[in-house]
Formats: C-alpha cells, structure tokens, sequence
C-alpha cells in the first residue's frame, strides 16, 4: 500500500446516536417513491402515469438532455402518485409496491466479456446509472464521456456516517464484480480509498483492479473532493467519476444476478433515535417505515442523509437516492436568553469561546438552530481550518457572490463541491449559506460550458 | 424571563410588515437579537448543525480580553494623577476611584456617540446592527490621552463610524480600522490634545498644583528627545507604570488579553507574532547603525515592544479580522510590515513618536493588496499544475 495521505485540518463532531452494529429487517413499506429533485440539474421526462404497473428496474423517467439515462423503480407495483410542486416541477414519482418484488431481468454476465458499450448499456437501463457522479460538479456522470480515473472512498467520515465495511460484508463479491465493471470504463485507474482507523476490518483490502489510496484524520477527510485533490487534483478540462462503495455492489449485483436489487443497508442515528442500529430497506422507502417507534417525544428534525449535508424531510417523505444514513436531531427553534453570553458548557463550538472546551470528549446533543443572525464575512482563517485543499475557500465564496467566472475557475471552482464547504458553513461565525453558494457558483459553471 | 419573551412576542407584530411601526423593524430586531439568541433553524438542505459561536460572542470575547487593559488604565490614570500633585499616601483603591472617574465617561461617550451613529444606519438601511461596534467603543477610550474632551471624542466617534464603516457598507466592510481612524482624526484635528508632553496626565495641562520638576512626557517622547535616562526601568515599562494612552501602557495587562484572544482562538496567532517578528527585526536594525548622535537608535528592542501602543496595536488593533489581511500567509506578511514600520517611524520620524498607529493605518490599506499577491499566487499554482500535463 501506498504512503499514508495525511489530513491535518478538519474536524470531527462527536455527536451522540452512533449506530450500534446490528442490521434490522424491517417489513417493507407501502409506497416508495424516486425523486428527481436528489439529482442536482437533472430535467425529467415522464415514461410512467398514475396507474401503470412497473416492475422494479422499469423505467418511471429519463434525463430529458441525455435520455440514455433511464431513473427506474425500486420495486414491483402501480405508480400511485406523481408528485408535483411549483411550476409543474416533479417532485416525486410514487410507487404502490407489491407483496412480492417482481424484477424486470437485465443482462446477466462477467464484466469482462463485455464491450464498454454493453456494460454501458446495462447500467443505464437498469437505472443505476445515477449512482455514478462527476467530478467537476457533482453531478449526474455523463456517459458519454470516459473518465481519468474513477474514485470510490471506502468509508465516511462524516458525523454518525455509517461503517462502508459493515454495510458491505456480506456482498463482497459483487463489489468486485461492480469494480471490474467500473475498470473497464476509464483509460485511468479507479482509485479505492481507505482510511487508517475506519477501515479496521481489512475487508476492503483484498478486493482486486483498484489502486488503494490510504488517508489518516480528520472529516473531511472522506469527501470525495478532498481524496482527489490529494491523490491526483483535477485540473480545468479533466473528468472524474466517482461511486459509493455500496452502490459498487448494486452494479456488481446486476451482472452477476441480471436484475435490478435497490435494497440497501442504511444507519439510522442521531441523538433523538431510542437505538441507534442499521435498517435493511430498499430505496426510497418511506422514513416513517423504520422510524415509528424508534424515535424520541419533541420537535424533530428528520435528516436524510448526515448533519452535515443531509436534506430535512418530514417523516412521511421517502429517503434520498444517494443517502446511507438517517439522522433525527432536535429542532433548535427555541429563543434562547442572552444566548450568546451564557458560559456555554454543553455548546458546541470550534473555537474555546465557550466552556465546552473543558470536556473535549463528550458527546454532543446538537439541535437545529443557527445560534445567531446572518452577517457579512468578519472573521477570518475559520473556513481555513476546515479546509484540507490547497484553496482559499472565502475567497473562492466571494468570488462566486460576484459572479466572476474566470476567477472561480482561477480559484479551483472545479475541485469543489457542497460536501467540502460543509464544516466551513457549520463553524462559520457568519451563519453564512456556504453549500447553498457552492451549488450557486458550479451551477453557474454548468451554465457557461452548456 | 418567560415574561419578557412573551411581551416580545406581543409586540413584534407592530414591527412586522404592515404593522404600525414596521419602519423600526431593524431596530426592534437589534434589540431582541441582543436579548435573544433566536430560535432560527438550519434551512432544509445543508449543514443543520451550527457552531454555537457568533458575533456577539466573538466581540463579547473581545471585550472582555480588554478589560485587564481598562481596569489597569484607570488605576494607572489615578496613580499619574497623585504623582503629579505630590501626593504619595494615597492606596489602590483611591487610585483606581480618581482613574474610574476620569475614565468611565470617556467609554461612556464613545458607546453613545457610536452606537447611536450605527442605530441610525440600522434605520435607514434596514439592517439588524452589526455588533462591530462592541469592541471598537471600548477600544477608542483605550487609545485616547485622559484630558481629551469629551465632545472631541464624540465628533471623532461619529465621523469614524460613518466615515469609516458605514459608508462602505458597515461592519466587514470597512478599509481601516474605525477606532483608530478615531484617533487618527483626533490627532490630526486636534493635534495640540493629542501630543504633547502634557495631555496624558490628568489635569497636568491646567498647570495647577504641579510638583515642581514634574514632567508628563511619555517614555517615548523622552527617547524621541534623546534623554534615555529618564526612560522607567524595564520592570516598570512591562507593568505599566509610565504616562501614555488609557489602555496601552501595561504590556503585562495587554498579555493577560492577548492570552485569552489566543486560548480562544478568536486572535490571530500568526498576526501577533509577527507583528512582534517585525519590530523586533526592526529594532536590532536600528541598533546595528545605531549613532552617537541618535542615541534613539540603540533602544534595546524589547524596550521598544514595552513602549507606546505598540503592544497594544499588536494585540488589539493589528488583528481585527475585516482590516488585516485575509489569506493565511498574508498575515504573516501584513503583521510583520507593521511591527517594522512602526519602529521605523517612531526612530527616525521626529514629528511621531509613536508610529503604530501609522503603520496599523497603513496596512490596513495595503492588506487587500498582500492578499492580491498571495491569491495570484495560488492561481499560478494551479495553472502550472495543469499545464505539467
């Protein structure tokens, strides 16, 4: 194995609610839905309506500026419901599923018989394509394109993340057959990174066709963007594709199965959890399905996703395309007296303005609020703190506030996505939107190069 | 308290859109965010959890690291005071009564006189008050000479504010540091009350009572008119024990806050350390080509950082974050240049004695510049990266 990648800069939150290792099957859940608004930019072209049947891998819409890729049901049933907000816009397309998982059959064979275009087409018709993303951007990857090298992060560092090696475990095998196939789609090597305490099991370490990159520290550690720019950082032109390491196994699982399995292992966590375990669910299942029972009295916030950069849901929404994780913490919308003069023992900060520093150990209970008003940039050297890039991250903001092109594109727009900024916007004084943006400024990007 | 939340609560909406007084809105706002931290969430995509610290806490911090520095400055005003009259029996605590009484209303005018300026931007712009002002109403009495008027201090207040913070769009916004474009304006303005060997000692400019022989010159002054034999001792310089500016003269006192900046991390290390770097560099210059005839030159350099503001500005003024440089390693270079120049003005400029204010003042205005080169410097980094390919 390769030297040791170490992160300095960055921080780990120590929250309460980890996820104690046990797997619950739950009984499925009534509706299950796909919604287009998990895939950043993407224009959906309906191929289902109210009352059709599906089977799970049929096609419920595509990508109406690259129609090869196909958004399909995670299970058998009758579409019940397409869901639409302001300007007609789809939000989500629900599905009434059936007792039993009837699965449309895709092509069955070893990846390396097959030409590029035949696994190609596999995927995409399965409807697992989504799960390949792009780097620059964080987007949808473009199948069009071949990449420089694919990255797949063999852990999460974020707060509560799931264990990848627990979730992965038992479906080893069609990891590697998922990685064969990644394998033959870039000229590049597809780049599997491990992290030196979470990635204790050594499951991962056998798996073959990858090139194994090993980081030490602290979140962010495990953002993607964060790995390509210590392994080989991305310059204006290039292309990387990047995958979670389960969604590796769903693809493995296609060729060797030939069928369309959106069942996945997620933690469900956070401090207003009574046990904090993992659920075997399938995708788009509705939070109320593996929660009831299971959570505290209050207010609370229902996160798809981690602290971090999660997406608040009501209880009755479905979980989110790429989410591995569910975290319901308190809502903070309490007005707190002369908050911000209290000594401060149980208050989270980066920095030693409250007592808290006394008990660097303890695990947080943290709730939703923002803890003070909106403000221009004042302090300086925060953001850099929680930064591990070779980027100057307020810089970069205030250049896409302004909305100058070139000097986003000077400053490494590229490199970034929401998930890098994330500890930036937590530990900004500022209580400024950073990940909103981050979105702002590769949106603005997308636009110029379309 | 509950009480008092409810009546919030009950008079709010009058503030609202629509309501009787909605024009008034920031302002309510400004004083329910003072009482409240308010029960605003996270919005729905993003981080949902928040560092509980914000500008309040960072200025509240700020604040009270400046309290050793007012508490000493106003003993050290009432112990100048019993020196220049001759009277030797008096105890702390009459010391520190005479420097309470002399000092209070000085703060007391500052924070009005400000804070009422910025409550008429909150006004007019529409804008909850941004809590720069916090830290700069206590700063500006600090740096100030004790006799100065207080309707002189109020006028600086009011110009600096609007001058030098609102009208570039207030707090984060600003060029120069606001409390001392105060001062600087008071010493431009009113050059006879702010220089001088008289002014820093209550009372000493009315003549009245002195003892014979007395001098009020500041340590500087006398070092700027060659007479190194009446500098304190070192001891004494590090405690404070010398005529000066409210605030700046106990280095002990001005390290006591600095610690806490540090230990908090609301203080820029590499800014403090590095504007010590610099006057210290500039120093054992000056002693390299140190002349009979300038016997300034050859001041050791750590009575340099025990003089005048320097360590005070280092401190205090040279590390607001909104005026220093913004990028890591300009920091570096933006804290060393003032250290340096510093000592360079007060050495060898003889219409200032004391040239921290001028250098703070400076780089302040050349910081976005350091910061230019420094970004530029990036930005090749990165286009040589991609052209190796």
């Amino acid at each position: 194995m390769s030297n040791i990648i170490k992160i300095k800069k960055g921080l780990d939150i120590n929250l309460e609610g980890k996820a104690e290792k046990v797997i619950i099957d739950i009984p499925k859940s009534v509706n299950y839905a796909v919604k287009p608004t998990d895939f950043e930019g993407l224009t959906p072209k309906l191929l289902v309506k109210p009352g059709d049947k599906v089977k799970a891998g049929t096609s419920l819409f595509f990508d109406k500026y690259k129609p090869e890729i196909m958004f399909t049901s995670p299970v058998s049933g009758v579409v019940a419901e397409i869901i639409r907000g302001e300007r007609r816009r789809i939000l989500e397309v629900v599905v009434k599923a059936d007792d039993e998982i009837d699965y449309q059959v895709f092509k069955k064979a070893n990846p390396n018989t097959l030409s590029l275009e035949e696994i190609k087409e596999n995927i995409l018709k399965s409807g697992f394509w989504p799960t390949i993303r792009q780097r620059p951007f964080a987007i949808i990857a473009n199948p069009k394109d071949t990449p420089d090298a694919i990255y797949i992060s063999g852990f999460d560092s974020a707060p509560l993340a799931p264990d990848y090696e627990f979730i992965l475990k038992d479906q080893l095998n069609d990891f590697q057959t998922g990685i064969d196939a990644l394998k033959k789609m870039t000229n590049g090597k597809v780049n599997l990174s491990l992290h030196i305490k979470k990635n204790n099991s050594g499951l991962l370490k056998n798996t073959k066709n990858v090139d194994f990159h090993e980081f030490s520290g602290p979140h962010p550690v495990g953002a993607i963007g964060v790995q390509i720019n210590h392994i080989k950082p991305l310059n204006k032109g290039e292309v990387v594709w990047y995958i979670n390491p389960f969604d590796v196994a769903k693809i493995g699982k296609l060729f060797n199965e030939g069928i369309f399995d959106a069942s996945k292992i997620i933690a469900l966590t956070g401090s207003e959890v009574q046990k904090a375990q993992y659920y075997n669910i399938i995708d788009g299942a509705e939070i109320l399905s593996f929660v009831k029972d299971n959570i505290r009295e209050g207010n609370l916030r229902f996160i798809s996703g981690n602290v971090l950069t999660g997406e608040k849901l009501d209880k009755t929404n479905f979980l989110g395309y790429y989410d591995y994780q569910i975290t319901v913490i308190p809502e903070g919308n309490q007005s707190e007296f002369l908050g911000w003069g209290t000594p401060g023992f149980g208050k989270f900060s980066m920095t030693r303005t409250f007592f808290s520093w006394l008990t660097p150990k303890k695990e947080f209970k943290l709730d939703s609020n923002l803890h003070g008003g909106l403000r221009p940039f004042v302090v300086t050297g925060e953001l850099e703190k929680v930064f591990p890039m070779n980027i100057f991250p307020m810089q970069l903001l205030k250049a896409i506030l302004i909305e100058d092109i070139d000097l986003m594109e000077q400053l490494g727009i590229y490199e970034v996505a929401e998930e890098e900024f994330a500890l930036c916007e937590v530990v900004n004084t500022s209580k400024i939107e950073i990940q909103k943006i981050v979105r702002k400024g590769i949106n603005i990007m997308i636009k110029e190069f379309s | 308290m509950k009480a008092l939340r409810n009546y919030l609560d009950k008079i709010k909406p009058n503030f609202e859109k629509g309501g009787k007084h909605e024009k008034w809105l920031s302002v309510f706002e400004s004083f329910e965010t003072f009482l409240y931290v308010l029960g605003d969430t996270a919005p729905k995509k993003g981080a949902h959890i928040r560092d509980a610290v914000d500008l309040k806490r960072v200025m509240s911090v700020v604040v009270i690291a400046l309290i050793p520095t007012l508490l000493f400055g106003m003993w050290n005003v009432g112990d100048n005071y019993y020196q220049s009259i001759g009277q030797t029996d008096v105890n702390l605590w009459q010391s520190f009564g005479y420097g309470f009484i002399k000092v209070i209303p000085l703060v007391l005018v500052s924070y009005i006189a400000g804070l009422g300026t910025e409550f008429v931007f909150v006004y007019i712009k529409g804008h909850e008050i941004e809590e720069g002002f916090l830290v700069s109403g206590l700063l500006i009495p600090l740096i100030v000479p004790v006799d100065v008027p207080l309707w002189m201090l109020a006028l600086a207040t009011i110009f600096s504010v609007i001058f030098g913070k609102e009208v570039f769009g207030g707090t984060g916004m600003n060029v120069v540091n606001p409390a001392l474009l105060t001062r600087a304006f008071l010493f431009f303005a009113y050059p006879a009350k702010m220089s001088g060997d008289t002014i820093w000692i209550s009372e000493l400019s009315k003549g009245e009572g002195i003892v014979d022989g007395f001098s009020g010159a500041t340590p500087l002054a006398n070092a700027a008119a060659g007479s190194l034999d009446k500098l304190p001792s070192t001891m004494d310089m590090f405690l404070g024990f010398m005529p000066g500016s409210i605030g700046e003269t106990s280095a002990l006192a001005i390290l006591i806050g600095a610690a806490i900046l540090l230990f908090t991390g609301v203080g820029s290390w590499k800014i403090m350390l590095s504007v010590f770097i610099g006057g210290i560099t500039m120093g054992l210059l000056l002693n390299l080509f140190a002349t009979d005839t300038n016997p300034y030159m050859a001041l050791p350099w750590y009575h340099h950082l025990l003089l005048g503001g320097f360590a005070f500005g280092a401190v205090f003024m040279a590390t607001d974050p909104v005026t220093a440089a913004q990028t890591e390693k300009g920091k570096w270079i933006y804290g060393f240049l003032i250290g340096f120049i510093a000592i360079l003005v007060r050495v060898l400029n003889p219409a200032y004695p004391e040239g921290m204010m001028m250098a703070i003042l400076l780089l302040n205005v050349f910081s976005p510049l350091i910061d230019h080169y420094v970004i530029q410097g990036n930005i090749k980094k990165r286009l040589k990266r991609a052209k190796a390919l």
